[in-house]
């Protein structure tokens, strides 16, 4: 036993900032997190235990419970709409376990677990990390029983294999692409490496910043912050290293085009991460990502090795003086928290992923210290496009205030989930009638901490002035319940995912799901609606974007379709607690097998 | 000192220094801003967010933003101070708070600031969270009900080698600030009695002693929190 953490440990040279990868390493060879290895762990990091399981569990894929598989079922809203409730009893019975628990052998252990990024090929499981798309009772009985008699997840998993890469031979996964519409990153002419081997070495850091800032381009993961001027101010602070981090963190739910760029085109986008080495003058490279996402890693580390062979990554790249710069793998544990830039970096030094404080922003501080710049995966790959055609071609795609095209995830109720990519200024119109939406009723625009428009907002334009957005779309007809099923279930991701480290983001979104809850139950009065605004308010003093906008699946419901909760509120009552006084003496008089006096009417 | 700079509160004018947060330029001229998580000498961590203060019109922490020239900075807004009462509240209904019955009580930085911020009752639902106590260490109680997970202790109680004897445990709303159960075995009484004092409200009790002074005549019975800054 010790001999096992005690190997994993020297693997990373007994340095704890590597605490993230020593965890997984143990878990990937024990199956779990057991106590006794956590306590030998923390001696030979000098680390109280504790300090160990602090970081241990914060994230959602570390466990201390031991099972042979370990199942997953996304719980994310378009996966609820693709009968997940079916699928979740199904695995319940066949396993015979129940959610939170291991099967009496051992053999099986049932979590819920937040968007995985399959929303367009519901619902998905992750199973010891391998993706099972599409379930449906009838295939998670035979799944289990293939196992059960002693198959192997591979040969359970294998009925097919997904489009393009998907079936490469360091993959081999069942999720589709669904790339449904190209536009100047998807395209297929990609010739890889052509920047780095022709383009960048004649050029100096200076002029390819001056490309990027010319392009007018805007950082994709959400924030868009000009990725131009990020680089210059990734270069004024004196450093010994400087570090450029791909954020493959994809954890909005509804979010899913960086799996398929990461599956399509690795090349693209270790690519952009040269050229932002290059013009920050970086030397250090990491690629973020998601546990979600560890089915694409041998295939993504041998595009790393094979770019190493080829002078690519390394030393003096492509005989380029002075231009030494290399990438490693940073896998996350499963925390939507860790793609916010400091708590990612937080968590690659070994951390919970705790947003940190700005200022310092990252570009001064970051990642050990060390200058850093943080990209998302679209922006990095939308760079390599740049720095091939010229700022101008990319400033002519899209609107006056939103250069170029933007990849879009679409899912719900349309005919074609997947992949679009469209030019900024397209309309939700155009999306809707794109993905083949029908009956429509709502769309939410940017996920959980973006909106939920009606109607009245389907003129409106995709662009950094109207909707920004990091591509999350989802789409809703008449059938759904909006506030019960959709923003209920928002506000519970919310609640699950924050960090917990501010008081308003730990604690605020659930006394607004309580009172949404109450409003549900009928309770509601016209006061309540006005305090859920109200209320809502404190969360923008919140230390990230998390908190800032976990109330907007509430607030932004409330405003575009008011009249769902006008309806439910109670109009001739000023004041209602919420509280059910017979209900509650019913309660209790079955607690304790006694049959209460009055006459139960009026209960609810 | 060279790198003196000029910045505005309320409209007072400060003459402070480079390199000092927003809070320490205002505490040294006489403006007390609230605070919890935040403990002097140990680098800020804004969590608790009560030191929210408008600068050049958007939400800082006091705690930890350093100054800058010229800052026009908002700490008496209407806004601001319904959010601090708003933040005290939040953290009576999370957890379970009942005052006549703590060994804090006078001293407890929480009850001071509830009543120095006019707070009667708390406008959001109490949630009476099921919590646990933790008495095996034999040096000190961890009250769960109590804690507001400030990381006060997290940061400043730690053994000669740096090991922390706390620790935050998960996230979220199941966030909690745990006690190494080994550390806290082995825990000297003047650590543990630290830990206590360090501690904003009672959610560290050190066993044994009792307690000197009775309530009613502690620190914050005789002056509200934050007139030795104002005096
Ligand atoms: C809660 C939260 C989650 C985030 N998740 C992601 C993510 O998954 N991927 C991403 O690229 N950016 C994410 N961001 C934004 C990052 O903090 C950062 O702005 C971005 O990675 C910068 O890259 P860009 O400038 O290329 O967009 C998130 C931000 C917050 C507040
Ligand atoms: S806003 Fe929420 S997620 Fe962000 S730092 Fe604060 S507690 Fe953590
Ligand atoms: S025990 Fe006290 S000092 Fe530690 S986090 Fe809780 S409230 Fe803060
Ligand atoms: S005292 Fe500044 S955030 Fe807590």
């Amino acid at each position: 036993m010790q001999d096992l953490v005690n190997k994993i440990v020297k693997r990373y040279q007994t340095d704890k900032t590597r605490l993230m990868d020593i965890l997984l390493d143990i878990q990937n060879e024990r199956g779990y997190l057991s106590h006794d290895d956590c306590s030998e762990l923390s001696k030979k990091l000098k680390l109280s235990t504790a300090e160990v399981c602090e970081t241990a569990s914060f994230y959602h894929f570390f466990s201390c419970k031991e099972a042979r598989y370990r199942i997953y079922l996304n719980n994310s809203i378009t996966s609820e709409m693709a009968g997940r409730q079916l699928v979740a009893e199904a695995f319940e019975e066949a396993c015979h376990t129940s959610f939170g628990e291991t099967s009496e052998e051992g053999l099986f252990f049932l979590e819920h677990t937040s968007c995985i990024g399959m929303n367009d090929q519901e619902p998905a499981a992750l199973i010891n990390g391998i993706p099972f798309t599409q379930l449906t009772p009838f295939r998670v009985k035979e799944l289990i029983s293939g196992l059960k008699e002693g198959k192997s997840l591979e040969e359970a998993a294998y009925e097919s294999f997904g489009d393009g890469n998907n079936a490469h031979d360091l993959i081999h996964s069942m999720v589709n692409n669904h790339i449904r519409k190209r536009g100047a990153i998807l395209t297929n002419d990609y010739k890889p490496f052509d920047v780095i081997k022709n383009k960048l070495c004649k050029r100096s850091p200076e002029e390819i910043i001056t490309i990027v800032e010319g392009s007018n381009i805007r950082g994709r993961g959400g924030a868009g912050f000009p990725t131009g001027l990020k680089w210059k101010f990734g270069r004024l602070t004196k450093a010994e290293h400087r570090v450029i981090i791909c954020n493959a963190d994809e954890g909005e739910p509804g979010t899913f085009k960086d799996r398929v760029l990461l599956t399509e085109f690795p090349e693209l986008v270790f690519e952009g991460m040269v050229t932002a080495a290059f013009a920050t003058g970086a030397d250090i490279g990491v690629l973020y990502l998601r546990h979600e996402y560890k089915y694409l890693l041998n295939y993504l580390n041998h595009v790393l090795d094979n770019m190493r062979k080829k002078s690519l990554l390394g030393n003096e790249i492509n005989g380029c003086k002075h231009f030494n710069f290399d990438i490693r793998i940073q896998l996350g544990a499963g925390a939507y928290i860790c793609g916010e830039e400091s708590a990612l970096i937080e968590s690659m030094e070994g951390k919970r992923g705790e947003p940190r404080d700005k200022p310092p922003f990252p570009v001064e501080k970051g990642y050990m210290g060390y200058p850093t710049i943080v990209n998302n995966v679209e922006t990095l790959a939308s760079v390599v496009k740049i720095i091939n055609n010229g700022a101008a071609w990319f400033d002519s795609m899209g609107t006056s205030d939103s250069a170029g095209t933007k990849i879009l995830s679409i899912s719900g109720d349309c005919l074609f989930p997947g992949i679009y990519e469209v030019e900024w200024g397209t309309t939700i119109n155009d999306v809707l009638s794109m993905a083949g939406a029908y009956d429509v009723q709502a769309i939410q625009v940017g996920g959980p901490s973006g909106m939920l428009l009606s109607k009245k907002g389907f003129d409106r334009t995709l662009s950094y002035s109207d909707l920004a957005t990091g591509g999350s779309m989802i789409v809703f007809n008449h059938s759904r319940d909006l506030l019960r099923d959709v923003v209920l279930n928002f506000m519970d991701f919310f609640i699950e995912e924050s960090c917990g480290s501010c008081s308003t983001c730990r604690i605020m979104p659930t006394v607004l799901k309580d009172k949404l809850l109450k409003i549900l139950n009928g309770h509601g009065v016209k006061q309540d609606l006005e305090e859920l605004v109200s209320w809502g308010k404190l969360l923008k003093i919140s230390r990230c974007g998390l908190g800032q906008t976990a109330g907007n699946p509430i607030l932004t419901s409330l405003s575009n379709f008011r009249s769902l909760y006008e309806d439910l509120i109670q109009q001739d009552k000023e004041f209602d607690t919420g509280f059910n006084l017979e209900k509650a003496v019913v309660e209790s008089c079955n607690f304790v097998n006694r049959k209460p006096v009055f006459e139960t009417k009026n209960l609810n | 000192m060279a790198d003196t700079i000029k910045i505005k509160i309320d409209g007072k004018e400060i003459i402070t220094a480079k390199g000092k947060t927003i809070l320490e330029a205002a505490t040294d001229n006489g403006v007390y801003i609230p605070t919890l998580c935040h403990f002097p000498g140990v680098p800020p961590k804004g969590s608790c967010r009560i030191c929210t203060v408008k600068v050049n019109n958007r939400f800082m922490t006091s705690c930890s933003t350093p100054v800058a020239d010229g800052m026009t900075i908002d700490n008496n807004h209407d806004e601001i101070k319904d959010y601090r009462k708003s933040i005290v509240e939040l953290l009576f209904i999370s957890g379970n708070h009942f005052c006549p019955a703590c060994e804090k009580s006078g001293n407890c930085e929480l009850q001071a600031l509830a009543y120095r911020l006019g707070m009667l009752v708390p406008r959001f639902p109490y949630s009476f969270p099921n919590k646990e106590v933790d008495a095996s260490s034999p040096k000190i109680i961890k009250e769960q009900n109590r804690c507001i997970l400030c990381k006060r202790c997290i940061k400043t109680i730690k053994d000669k080698e740096g090991k922390r004897y706390f620790a935050f445990n998960r996230r979220g709303n199941h966030l909690e600030v745990v006690l190494d159960k080994q550390m806290g075995q082995a825990i000297s009484d003047k650590l543990a009695q630290q830990a206590m004092e360090n501690c904003p409200v009672g959610s560290i009790i050190y066993k044994g002693k009792g307690f000197s002074e009775p309530i009613g005549s502690r620190k914050f019975d005789k002056k509200p929190i934050g007139s030795s800054i104002e005096e």
